[in-house]
């Protein structure tokens, strides 16, 4: 599985990890993470430690879950990004969006 | 398995017994027979009658079963129609042959029903695959054609859309791959009615036909707008409002908007997700990064929306560089990207400006061994606005309802002149009136000069001189933007009075603001053709107005355009 999802056992924080290109390919998997829960988790947090790339659909997602999530009153971070992601996500702007570390 | 179909099967033998012995068992199958009893007969049926399948005998007067397997399959082309050789031959080189001269399959003299039956049907399986295989071949070539059609058609309409702005400008040079525009890529260049250009590249999220589908109303608005008079600011509201609107939550467009201006000697930037852009000074060979300060295009709501743009000094010669990100996103066999490093490398390498799409080119090829086709640049650079030849606009009306004889006031208070820019309004008109309209470029040019003046020393108190060198440039649109943030009160009055004069007519334009005026006399002596980075909007409007005048120490300004009777 290249995106692996855990919720927290009180159900309030949903972890998304990737792994390996966040591209189109990752689409429906990375729907499915946070369409298929039952509850809303109160924090969404995507674990970039593995990702290797990321091409503008996977920025498409992320704004996809934030939407999901509740938008502007959502509570998401993005954490683990390496250099080449956080440096994609940067010119993108995608800090004014996401809590990036 | 699929119950076998009753099939037409042909029968070559030259025996008249077992011609009977096997069209009686295949028969019993279920099957339809057809019989031939040499080669040439066994082809001259299949010809006629195109049957499923071929029963062979190998030796035949006439045309023997190898000629005649040949012949059959050249005229069944690419449909399959399995030939099974029966044969009394043992040795395995007969065997062989039987094969090469293109049978499928063969069968031992004396029958066996049971092993017929089978392989009867081995072959029917068979046949039905390719005939299914060539058939979705057909079908995804016919969807190719009709995709690369519907392509075209799309390609050319938007054209028409996108090319109706002025890319081929003597000082804009761009290179795109003939199909950006379904890589998302889109470029867009358009002067404005005072002679600035805007330049628009964009990137749509994703490929093919839905990063094609948001280009359209994107060009709609920025030439609609631009035509018009708008700004950058305005301009990029309407755009991102837009595609909010109308695109998926996934979907968006990261894009550089530019505004050079001629005759001012500056251009003014807003980078929303786009690779930083180059400003190339011509004198010192520095570089100036036009970093992305903003979400992209379709993201934010109009209400979050951040339309702040930044305004740096050109001079004639500098360049501005903008690209995709297929540039610097191009990798490498192992996954290495070309980077920003590698493409600086480049522009420090360049010798010749006009050489630096050829050797970016280059580099991305000895970097990559092929380039991608999602590569958009463009370099537009700052000419002498004499070189430059805007279009006149168009009008579509007749003329024959124009009015003569009115006038106008307006005040534009604090919270207006914070966000709302009245110049295209205004113009709009004013070009009602057709006399006005041949003079447009000037028109909108003093009106322009007029209300910015008037806001910026007037109403917000800025002092020009600050732009005398490049630093004090940046500072000046700074506190232009933060005191306009401000703002609590204040005025810009425009009063327009239209007369008619034999003939023809006289506009009079008059502008006040509620600022603390300026030493008229002073200003008024500095020669008209100053060519400093400050203070060149008076002069601009003692050229290209009559009688340009100031009263109430420089807070009302008034000027007039005449015209002759109309042709």
């Amino acid at each position: 599985m290249s995106v692996v999802t855990e919720v927290s056992s009180d159900g309030k924080k949903l972890t998304i990890s990737i792994e390996g290109r966040f591209d189109f390919g990752r689409h429906q998997e990375f729907r499915e993470s946070y369409e298929r829960l039952n509850s809303k988790p109160e924090s969404i947090v995507v674990d970039l430690k593995k990702a290797t790339y990321l091409d503008s659909s996977a920025l498409g997602m992320l704004l996809l879950l934030r939407d999901h999530a509740g938008g502007d009153n959502s509570d998401i971070r993005v954490v683990n990004s390496s250099s080449d992601v956080k440096k994609i996500l940067a010119i993108s702007n995608f800090d004014k969006l996401f809590d990036i570390s | 398995m699929q119950p076998l179909e009753p099939l037409t099967i042909l029968i070559a033998e030259d025996s008249a017994a077992d011609r009977m012995l096997l069209s009686t068992i295949v028969r019993r199958q279920g099957h339809e027979v057809l019989t031939a009893s040499n080669g040439a007969e066994a082809v001259e049926a299949f010809r006629s009658q195109r049957p499923h399948l071929v029963l062979m005998d190998a030796m035949m007067p006439v045309m023997d079963g190898f000629e005649a397997a040949q012949q059959i399959k050249a005229l069944a082309g690419e449909t399959l129609v399995p030939i099974i050789f029966l044969t009394s031959l043992t040795e395995s080189e007969a065997l062989a042959r039987c094969l090469e001269a293109g049978g499928d399959d063969f069968l031992a003299k004396p029958y066996n029903q049971v092993i017929l039956a089978a392989k009867i049907k081995a072959m029917d399986r068979l046949r039905r695959l390719q005939a299914t295989v060539l058939e979705q071949r057909d079908l995804i070539a016919r969807h190719h054609d009709y995709l690369l059609n519907e392509q075209r058609v799309a390609k050319a309409v938007f054209d028409k859309v996108a090319h109706s702005g002025c890319l081929n400008a003597p000082n804009i040079r761009y290179l795109q791959s003939p199909y950006a525009l379904f890589n998302g890529d889109l470029l867009l260049a358009a002067f404005t009615p005072v002679g600035d250009m805007h330049v628009l590249l964009g990137d749509f999220t994703g490929h093919g036909l839905p990063a094609a589908v948001g280009a359209m109303p994107l060009a709609e608005v920025f030439y609609g707008m631009t035509a018009k008079g708008y700004g950058l600011s305005e301009t990029l509201r309407e755009m991102n409002a837009k595609l909010k609107r109308i695109l998926p939550v996934d979907m968006f467009c990261c894009a550089t908007l530019l505004r050079l201006s001629f005759q001012r000697g500056s251009v003014e930037v807003w980078n929303g997700g786009m690779p930083d852009g180059y400003l190339h000074n011509a004198t010192s060979g520095e570089r100036t990064a036009l970093t992305a300060r903003h979400l992209p295009l379709g993201v934010l709501s109009p209400q979050t929306f951040d339309d702040r743009t930044e305004v740096f000094p050109m001079a004639v010669g500098d360049r501005v560089f903008l690209l995709s990100d297929g540039v610097i996103d191009t990798c490498d066999a192992n996954e290495q990207l070309f980077g920003v490093e590698r493409l600086e490398q480049v522009f420090a390498a360049n010798r010749q400006p006009d050489a630096l799409f050829e050797e970016i080119e280059q580099a991305l090829r000895d970097f990559r061994g092929e380039a991608r086709d999602d590569v958009s640049m463009v370099e537009v650079s700052l000419l002498d606005a004499a070189q430059l030849s805007p279009p006149a606009p168009v009008y579509s009306d007749s003329g024959q309802s124009c009015p003569l004889d009115w006038s106008v006031s307006f005040e534009f208070r604090a919270a207006t002149l914070k966000r709302f820019n009245p110049l295209p309004y205004l113009l709009q008109l004013l070009f009602e009136v057709h006399g006005l309209r041949a003079q447009s470029g000037a028109l909108y040019s003093v009106l322009a000069e007029l209300y910015s003046n008037a806001l910026e020393h007037g109403v917000l108190g800025l002092d020009s001189s600050l732009k005398r060198d490049a630093s004090g440039f940046a500072r000046y649109y700074q506190q232009r933007s933060a005191r306009l943030d401000e703002l609590q009160d204040g005025y810009v009055r425009v009063h327009l009075q239209v007369t008619p004069k034999g003939e023809g007519g006289c506009l009079t334009v008059r502008v006040e603001d509620s600022g603390k005026g300026f030493d008229v006399v002073r200003v008024m002596e500095r020669p008209v053709d100053d060519v400093r980075l400050s203070g060149r909007g008076v002069s601009l409007i003692r050229q290209l107005s009559h009688h340009a005048s100031w009263s109430d120490n420089g807070r009302s300004a008034r000027v007039e355009f005449f015209w002759e009777a109309q042709a």
